[in-house]
């Protein structure tokens, strides 16, 4: 019986060569021809002005007046502009300071990518490194203050999005237990948190973070701009990971919790000592995907009057000085995006791959 | 430039529950609540000094308002922001400059983000009585006109029936370009958009037949189309746009420093003093000039400001006209010409109240 199964599964044809199979998947059939050829010749229509654009006829260096003769890509109002898209209004002899924090934040981001960094010790590391990178951004030990009104540019994205997608993560745990809660009460309540938030565009808790709540709070009591948005974003983030976390929990097999039960650990212990490591650690290729959107979603503050990359980008071309280089400020914010991005992706990537191992 | 002081809740050509519904609704609740919410607020100018620094909203608009390369606001408006400064500071930099949509702006004051929208809002009769703002003198006098191709073969206005129109969101001109097409009893399709410089790239990429903007704008819009010379701005002016500073209700004392300051500039045209020649001003025995720059403190106690408020911004922004002319004048890239906006002597609309 068994051999007549083996025997009828078909026999594998010998492995071809790369560039045979090359061939067949480009030109095998009359329609892979027709795409290739459309897309060649899609490409050839394409790239030759982009080229011309982006590299032979664009000017380098040089004042405004030059670019204006150039038929390509003015690359010299990036050079003249640099310091005021990453940076913004952000006092320019104590722009160290933003550049520190952002580094930091990008390094914790990455340290904590690495396995050897998930323990209970990197949270005091990124206790002490959001505290550097928020007493760097507003002066204090570091030097004079600077009101959160001129933070912008790049360290803002970033900060955004981290403080956005950490200060949302122990909130995201507790929704997400809640809702696997036998307590009635407080699991409709972390439903309906969850359930309206995800029913909201980010944009509209944006609009209400930043027009309503002022209105709402009484007289003088002023809650920063920056901090407004950045709370909004938090408790909007939430509400996603929390359902990612909720994902993990339920892939957990039950035998952990009846072994954790009948190891005679409570509820909390059971939960930060045996599931929530097993849990977690399956969901992170999720919780990157919704970092990358985190981080491009940052972008819409810019309808609340907040000044991160896109912003600034764009409104470095309505300097009357160098006037309507929309085009080269948003190749250069997409750059920037593009590169955070694809590092994010290579890294998810090379992680789910680590994790099936 | 101008805030619509409804929010954008016509129908949408589009269907189902958009973002701009769900804003829309935010800013109707927005406005609403700050009806009821303005009168607690305490006195702007307390405020003011006891945070050391004005607030100011600012769009951003090349030559209105825009940050240098340097990360410093610049622009039109921006330097009447440092003369309000230096009235209540003496120094021109008290001031944070915050931009905001124009969608957003008018909220944003009614809940005391800012102290006052210098971003070129028309004064109009609802934002005064119904939204409950006090507006300070007209600092720029503008209307609205209308950008077309030059071969569409048009020469005035009504010849526009049927065109798509392309209009900026949530300002005065959405609903400006209505009544008059529909005063004219032709048909038109508006292509709403909220960003400037979209407006003009989609008006550009030839997905509408008419740009309708303030004149201003439209001038330098014509700048950046790729070629300027295909374009032609129709002779009328559909729209009378008196763009003023705009502040909540309930600091009389605030709202006449704002008139006092702006009264400064122009004043100081009027008497020929300059930025550069304002010290030979100084040993003048004209009792005007002693008074307004000063020499003669009897104004400045009287107001509890520095008495040489009005010396301190002529030296520090220069008069009216220097202002126009740096940012927006002839010689810059906007090279917008004074019309309205020069002094009532020379056939324009400006004109300061005596200084005395």
């Amino acid at each position: 019986m068994t051999d007549g199964i083996l025997q009828s599964a078909p026999p594998l044809s010998p492995p071809q060569p790369r560039w045979q199979r090359l061939w067949i998947g480009l030109f095998g059939t009359p329609l892979n021809a027709a795409v290739t050829l459309g897309c060649l010749a899609l490409l050839g229509w394409a790239v030759p002005p982009l080229l011309r654009w982006t590299l032979l006829d664009a000017v380098w260096v040089g004042p405004a007046d030059r670019c204006a003769d150039a038929a390509g890509a003015c690359w010299a109002f990036i050079g003249e502009k640099l310091r005021y898209i990453l940076f913004g209004f952000y006092d320019q002899d104590r722009q160290w300071r933003p550049a520190a924090a952002g580094a930091i934040l990008l390094a914790l981001a990455g340290l904590s990518g690495m396995p050897l960094f998930w323990r209970r010790a990197t949270l005091w590391l990124w206790l002490f490194g959001l505290a550097a990178a928020l007493v760097l951004l507003t002066g204090g030990p570091a030097g004079p203050a600077v009101p959160t009104e001129r933070w912008s540019g790049l360290p803002v994205s970033l900060l955004l999005a981290v403080v956005g997608l950490v200060g949302a993560f122990p909130l995201a745990v507790l929704l997400a237990l809640a809702r696997r809660s036998s307590m009635g009460g407080v699991r409709t309540l972390a439903v309906l948190f969850i359930e309206v938030t995800r029913g909201v565009p980010l944009i509209a808790v944006l609009y209400v973070a930043t027009l309503l709540l002022p209105l709402m709070l009484p007289a003088g009591a002023a809650i920063d701009k920056l901090l407004r948005a950045q709370i909004a974003i938090i408790l909007f983030v939430s509400a996603y990971l929390a359902e990612i976390v909720r994902a993990g929990l339920q892939s957990i097999p039950a035998g952990q919790y009846e072994a954790a039960q009948a190891l005679g650990l409570g509820y909390w212990q059971s939960m930060r000592l045996v599931i929530l490591p097993q849990a977690l650690r399956t969901v992170i290729p999720s919780i990157v995907t919704l970092a990358i959107g985190l981080f491009q979603d940052t972008t819409l503050i810019i309808v609340i009057g907040l000044f991160d990359l896109l912003n600034t980008a764009r409104t470095a071309a309505k300097d009357p000085a160098w006037l309507g280089f929309y085009d080269e400020a948003f190749c250069f914010a997409a750059l920037i995006y593009l590169t955070v991005c694809v590092i994010a992706s290579r890294y998810s990537l090379w992680l789910e791959r680590r994790l099936r191992r | 430039m101008r805030t619509s002081s409804q929010a954008p809740s016509r129908p949408s050509s589009r269907s189902g529950l958009s973002p701009r519904v769900l804003i829309a609704g935010a800013l109707s609740l927005a406005i609403g609540l700050a009806l009821t919410g303005a009168a607690k607020a305490g006195p702007t100018l307390d405020a003011i000094k006891a945070r050391g620094s004005i607030k100011v909203g600012v769009g951003t608009q090349p030559g209105f308002f825009s940050p240098d390369s340097n990360g410093r606001w610049q622009g039109f408006f921006v330097d009447f922001g440092r003369a309000l400064s230096i009235a209540v500071f003496n120094d021109p930099d008290k001031v944070q400059f915050v931009a905001s949509s124009p969608q957003q702006r008018l909220p944003s004051l009614q809940s005391g983000e800012f102290d006052i929208l210098l971003s070129g809002v028309t004064q109009t009769f609802t934002r005064a009585t119904k939204l409950g703002f006090h507006f300070g003198p007209v600092v720029f006098y503008d209307g609205q006109g209308l950008l077309v191709p030059k071969k569409l073969g048009v020469t005035k206005g009504k010849d526009l029936n049927g065109a798509t129109v392309c209009v900026q969101t949530g300002t005065t001109g959405e609903l400006n370009i209505t009544d008059f097409f529909r005063q004219n009893k032709i048909a038109f399709k508006p292509v709403v958009i909220e960003e400037t410089a979209e407006n003009q790239k989609a008006f550009a990429s030839g997905r509408c037949d008419v740009l309708t903007q303030d004149s201003s704008d439209l001038a330098i819009t014509r700048t950046q189309l790729p070629k300027p010379d295909d374009y032609v701005l129709l002779p009328e002016r559909i729209s009378k746009e008196p763009l003023a500073p705009a502040i909540r209700y309930g600091d009389d004392q605030w709202l006449e420093i704002v008139n006092w300051a702006v009264y400064a500039t122009i004043q100081a045209e009027e008497l020929g003093i300059t930025q550069a020649n304002i010290d030979s001003f100084l040993t003048s025995t004209d009792p005007t000039i002693r008074r307004f720059l000063g020499v003669d403190p009897s104004l400045g106690e009287a107001a509890k400001l520095d008495p040489k408020f009005a010396y301190t911004i002529v030296k520090t922004v220069g008069n009216y006209g220097e202002i126009f002319d740096r940012n927006v004048g002839p010689g810059t890239k906007v090279g917008l010409d004074r019309g309205f906006n020069k002094l009532w002597t020379q056939g324009g609309l400006l004109y300061a109240p005596p200084f005395r």
